[in-house]
């Protein structure tokens, strides 16, 4: 596997801070041009109206919300199987962003029911298992950090991480399998999009957008927990010395730096 | 073996019996996950009237009556069969006819009592301007493609 090299943390930390800075950029430089479609350089809906600039928020937040949870689940697998560390962080690192991902989904599609359907919620297949996803992404964290020692921690939030990611193709296909109130996909179907080039220009730039700032806040998540852990190590090594814990700040600020 | 391989095996065996175990769960519930029966189910099954469900399908084409203080009588229908519903309240915005609704209510005598009427939307998206063109063109087929099985 190529990726051997980077499942070692120094080799991964250089890569990251190649790539952090483009990947900001490219997140404000697309945030700002999807934007500009989205609300002002692109049309109201025949039937919605206005409202329909809901959906350049409300959509690739739910996509990103599967996303991030296979790439989440795929990550716990490597570290589970082949125990590779950086696998782990980055599984840890998706969650809480797929978790707000999922909220902004959840949220942004509550805000555009009750005018269009006449409802904030209902229990349909759709919403229903949204709402699981990110009661699974509740569930990682918690578990992720339940234990004193973060390995054990990583290996039980993995298996819950992998029971969970059963539910991602149900949410894809709850539309098609069953009657929900929810409409069923417009954009990825075999027909080809049921949306017009006017709106889905703005729907692709926004779903870049904030597939790099998942890049981004994954890498500076990802960087924060490998300093965390030479933290910890240099507290336990200075415990293990029997220096008071005080003693050694300089140099952890200089292991962190 | 060597370790890494057995503990591949172990997750893939694992997921696997997990997809099976859940779609078999999801089919034996099947009645209870759909949001709503279509006409013909409705028809077919003849619930008891105390039995709150949901009706889905479309508002039929010239069946919309508003008699007077808020009472709306009109017609589901999925294109094969077709259920009366009395409604009285509010209705949502995009309520009209050919649109897809849900009614949330009982079967008394034949007639969906709604105390609840939803909008459904499709998945098309188009400015209005489009929406016209389509629609001189003839090529309109929006709200008649919707499904309602």
């Amino acid at each position: 596997m190529i990726f051997h090299k980077y499942a070692n943390p120094t080799r991964f930390l250089k890569l990251a801070s190649l790539i952090q800075p483009w990947a900001a950029a490219a997140t404000v430089l697309l945030f700002l041009s999807g934007l500009y479609f989205a609300l002002l350089a692109s049309p109201g809906d025949y039937q919605q109206g206005e409202t329909v600039r809901i959906m350049y928020i409300h959509v690739p937040a739910a996509w990103m919300a599967m996303f991030c949870y296979t790439a989440m689940a795929v990550a716990a697998a490597v570290g589970l199987i082949w125990k590779h560390p950086v696998a782990d962080l980055a599984a840890r690192a998706t969650a809480p962003i797929g978790a707000c991902f999922t909220f902004l989904a959840l949220f942004t599609g509550s805000l555009w029911g009750k005018p269009m359907w006449g409802t904030w919620w209902v229990w349909d297949a759709r919403l229903t298992s949204v709402l699981i996803l990110f009661f699974l992404y509740l569930g990682y964290m918690a578990l992720a950090n339940a234990f004193d020692d973060p390995a054990r921690g990583s290996k039980a939030s993995a298996i819950l991480a992998l029971v969970g990611v059963v539910n991602v193709p149900v949410i894809k296909f709850s539309v098609d399998w069953w009657n929900t109130l929810h409409q069923p996909a417009s954009v990825v179907k075999m027909s080809g999009p049921a949306i017009h080039p006017s709106m889905l220009i703005p729907l692709i730039l926004m779903a870049l957008a904030f597939k790099a700032y998942y890049i981004w806040v994954l890498l500076i998540r990802m960087r924060a927990e490998i300093n965390e852990g030479k933290i910890r190590s240099l507290r336990l090594r200075q415990v293990h010395a029997g220096q008071p814990p005080d003693a050694a700040g300089d140099k952890i600020t200089q292991a962190v730096n | 073996m060597k370790r890494k391989h057995k503990r591949l095996t172990f997750v893939g065996v694992a997921l696997l019996l997990l997809a099976a175990a859940a779609a078999l769960v999801l089919t034996a519930f099947e009645d209870s996950i759909v949001f709503f029966y279509s006409p013909t189910d409705l028809i077919s099954k003849k619930p008891a009237p105390d039995r709150r469900l949901r009706l889905g399908g479309l508002v039929e084409e010239g069946s919309v009556e508003k008699p007077g203080a808020g009472l709306v009588l009109f017609r589901v229908t999925d294109t094969a069969q077709a259920v009366d519903v009395s409604f009285t309240g509010i209705l949502p915005d995009l309520f009209r006819e050919g649109q897809g609704i849900v009614a949330e209510g009982h079967l008394i005598k034949g007639v969906f009592m709604a105390d609840n009427v939803l909008a459904k939307h499709d998945e098309n998206y188009m400015p209005p301007e489009v929406a016209e063109a389509l629609k001189k063109s003839g090529q309109w087929q929006g709200n008649e493609k919707e499904k309602t099985q």
